[in-house]
């Protein structure tokens, strides 16, 4: 199986931590990745704002980066979603290319645990931390089971987090609320999208977490912008970073092993 | 009347609400109270998405089949004694009700919630046309005696803390100064609604929904008010848009198990009533059968699936942005999500800023008892609006930025590398200026000291990432 890395634009840019996260853990389960040259974003920023126009060479220019491959895996489950969900709107229904990217482009713990079917990773992550669904990776990927939906779906990132020795997972009050960052909407309705932002963050400290969780670096970059302003007692991860960070703490060569993985 | 409607933003429509912390977290938690109650009636029917697949398709059926339904219903309603009027738009409706007053010399209205005649703009067009004019249920009559407007469609008064009702009423009905004891509060009203009640000589109700095969209505309330206003006096006026219908009397209970637990948590509603035909030989029923732009909306094969909606305001209690900002920042008769498909379609100009008054989090979708894909929908109509160029011309000169530097990666490479030293170099006060409207609250990202493309290069010079775990170690 050839699977392609698609980072997007913002992880590349400002959280490289992430990318190699996630490139070293799909690595440590075996998986050959390349990471196909000239990759930028794929549009979402221009599709949310209801620019076709601009979003068109975009998402065609990332259809042809990718082509030729199996999958494609992107830590990020609102990048994965626009491909999967909102990408037919600029590629005709016989386009044989992009209708294959479409059905395996994968959310990173979407597709450890459906396409190579890695259900548990051995490592020991031994503190409180908290889960934040992020809405793309909920709503659009059915990444896990929502609380307005009633039908019972397994929720890949817990499935994942559980499986860590140690951890201890902490219960919020709103389970999976919008964050507020929403894209352009952050900056455009900035009251509003603070006031959410904060309301999370307020959640998942009074849940007694120490880490917030998430599987989009997007929710995470406004909410730990929010931390960081007002000092709040709480850090932010990828999923990426903390089963990796899992992965070394939990294996018996754990000083070499880090040494190898973490920040170039 | 909506074509003079100034232009909403809503950001600034937003702003008061919004950062007055202890009222937009008093308000979010008064309705997250009421979307929870919502989950665990979902849950107790095991059935819930199934009622919410059958709905969608009894309403998706009925929309497409409009003219039909609504002429065996004409049929049917008027076989049972009942007058149907048809409007095209909010004026003609308000003639019609305003003739049909005058022609029985009625000067005093009693009224139960509707939305359609918010929509139409009734209270008003009766009050210059000299009538007085009841809103009969609690809260409408609250907002009403304020000189507001709903700020929700099932909840009015939502945005009302009960001190302000205490003094609203201490105004206008005599209650104690200070008193805001909702049991006193409530009586009072209750006492002064009775009043009016007997003194109404025709009683207007909305329609929740029309049954096609049988000509009748169903009218949903809590407070038995809408029974109660068309009781007593001889005339009724039912105000129901097209959209209403339901084909069969049996598909009604799809529609009635998912209402009352989808707006208030309830399982069903106190008061569901039916009308078929006139209640006896001296009085009468008059329906009046509004379009007002929804033949329109269902000619969108985008936005068609919006008429679906049963107006449970399901969609606000969940919207983590109206929870906060508050159903009047919307500035339109049906706020939050539902409002924010609707309100454009009405004037797209008006209401430019509301389809961009979402996080695009979708669990407005999900909490849709008919399924209508509000999220889509507002992404769709944030295209129609940057097609039809009312989209800021600094938001889409931005978007074409981002496109082109998208398309050159080169070009991106160099943008995020000067980005990130001028975060470093630069001082924060010059980062983090009044003009960078995320950083007013929000601090930007410590920028990493290259990008994954630079140490993808590094560490992995063959361009392929194929070294093994040993081969790294």
């Amino acid at each position: 199986m050839s699977v392609a890395l698609f980072i997007p634009c913002y992880i590349d840019q400002f959280f490289p931590d992430v990318a190699i996260a996630t490139l070293t853990l799909l690595e440590r389960l075996g998986v050959q990745v390349e990471y196909p040259a000239g990759q930028t974003c794929c549009g979402q920023p221009m599709a949310n704002t209801g620019c076709d126009a601009e979003t068109a060479p975009v998402a065609k220019q990332w259809v042809e980066r990718f082509a030729g491959y199996d999958a494609v895996v992107c830590p990020s489950g609102s990048c994965a979603s626009m491909i999967r969900n909102h990408y037919a709107d600029y590629f005709g229904p016989d386009d044989t290319e992009f209708q294959h990217l479409r059905e395996n482009t994968y959310e990173l713990c979407e597709f450890i645990v459906d396409r190579l079917g890695v259900r548990s990773i051995p490592g020991r992550y031994p503190r409180p931390a908290s889960i934040h669904s992020s809405c793309h990776g909920l709503r659009e990927l059915r990444l896990g089971a929502c609380s307005e939906n009633m039908t019972p779906r397994e929720d890949k990132m817990r499935l994942l987090l559980e499986s860590l020795d140690g951890i201890e997972l902490k219960s919020l009050t709103r389970v999976d609320e919008c964050c507020g960052f929403g894209g352009t909407f952050a900056v455009a309705e900035r009251e509003t999208s603070v006031a959410m932002g904060i309301d999370r963050v307020t959640d998942h400290i009074s849940s007694g977490s120490e880490v917030m969780i998430a599987g989009d670096m997007s929710c995470l970059m406004h909410m730990g912008g929010l931390i960081r302003r007002r000092n709040m007692p709480m850090s932010v991860k990828h999923i990426a970073e903390v089963l990796v960070e899992a992965m070394q703490e939990g294996s018996p060569d754990a000083d070499r092993a880090s040494s190898a993985l973490t920040n170039p | 009347m909506t074509s003079t409607l100034p232009i909403v933003d809503h950001p600034s429509a937003a702003r008061e609400f919004v950062t007055n912390e202890p009222r937009s977290h008093w308000h979010d938690d008064s309705l997250w109270f009421v979307r929870s109650k919502r989950d665990k009636q979902a849950q107790s029917i095991p059935e819930w998405e199934y009622l919410r697949e059958q709905a969608s398709t009894i309403k998706n059926h009925t929309i497409a089949k409009l003219p039909e339904y609504l002429q065996q219903f004409e049929a049917n309603a008027t076989r049972l004694g009942a007058v149907v009027h048809w409007a095209a738009d909010a004026e003609e409706h308000n003639r019609i009700v305003l003739e049909l007053l005058r022609r029985n010399d009625t000067l005093r209205i009693v009224k139960s919630k509707s939305m359609l005649t918010e929509e139409c703009g009734l209270n008003e067009y009766l009050i210059d046309n000299g009538i007085e004019v009841v809103d009969t249920d609690l809260g409408e009559r609250i907002v009403q005696l304020r000189g507001e407007t709903p700020s929700h469609i099932v909840l009015p008064a939502i945005h009302i803390k009960k001190e302000e009702v205490g003094d609203t009423f201490h105004q206008h009905l005599g209650t104690r100064a200070g008193e805001s004891d909702p049991q006193v509060l409530t009586e009072a009203a209750r006492g002064h609604l009775r009043g009016k009640f007997l003194s109404g000589e025709v009683g207007i109700t909305g329609v929740n929904f029309a049954i096609a095969d049988t000509g009748g209505l169903v009218v949903c309330t809590n407070e038995g008010n809408a029974d109660l206003g068309v009781s007593l006096p001889r005339i009724h006026i039912a105000c129901m848009g097209i959209e209403k219908l339901v084909p069969r009397f049996q598909d009604l209970s799809v529609f009635t198990r998912l209402l009352a637990r989808s707006a208030t948590g309830q399982p069903i509603t106190s008061y569901t009533s039916h009308f078929h035909g006139p209640r006896d030989e001296n009085s009468e029923l008059h329906i009046v059968l509004v379009d007002n732009g929804r033949s329109k909306i269902r000619d969108s094969k985008t936005f068609r699936e919006s008429l679906n909606c049963i107006r449970c305001g399901a969609c606000m209690n969940t919207c983590p942005v109206y929870r906060r900002s508050g159903g009047h920042s919307y500035r339109a008769t049906v706020p939050g999500p539902i409002g924010s498909v609707l309100g454009p379609a009405k004037n797209a100009k008006a209401h430019k800023s509301l389809p961009f008054a979402c996080s695009l989090c979708g669990s407005c979708t999900d909490v849709c008892p008919v399924k209508i894909p509000l999220h889509h929908q507002l992404l769709a109509w944030r295209k129609v609006l940057v097609g039809k160029r009312l989209v800021a011309w600094n938001k889409r000169m931005a978007m074409k930025a981002a496109s082109f530097l998208f398309r050159n990666p080169t070009l991106f490479a160099a943008a995020g590398y000067f980005g990130r030293v001028s975060l470093k170099v630069l001082p924060k006060s010059l980062t983090h200026n009044r003009f960078n409207t995320w950083a007013k609250d929000r601090d930007l990202p410590e920028p990493p000291k290259e990008s994954f493309h630079e140490w993808y290069a590094k560490n992995r010079p063959s361009g392929a990432a194929t070294a093994s775990k040993e081969e790294r170690s």
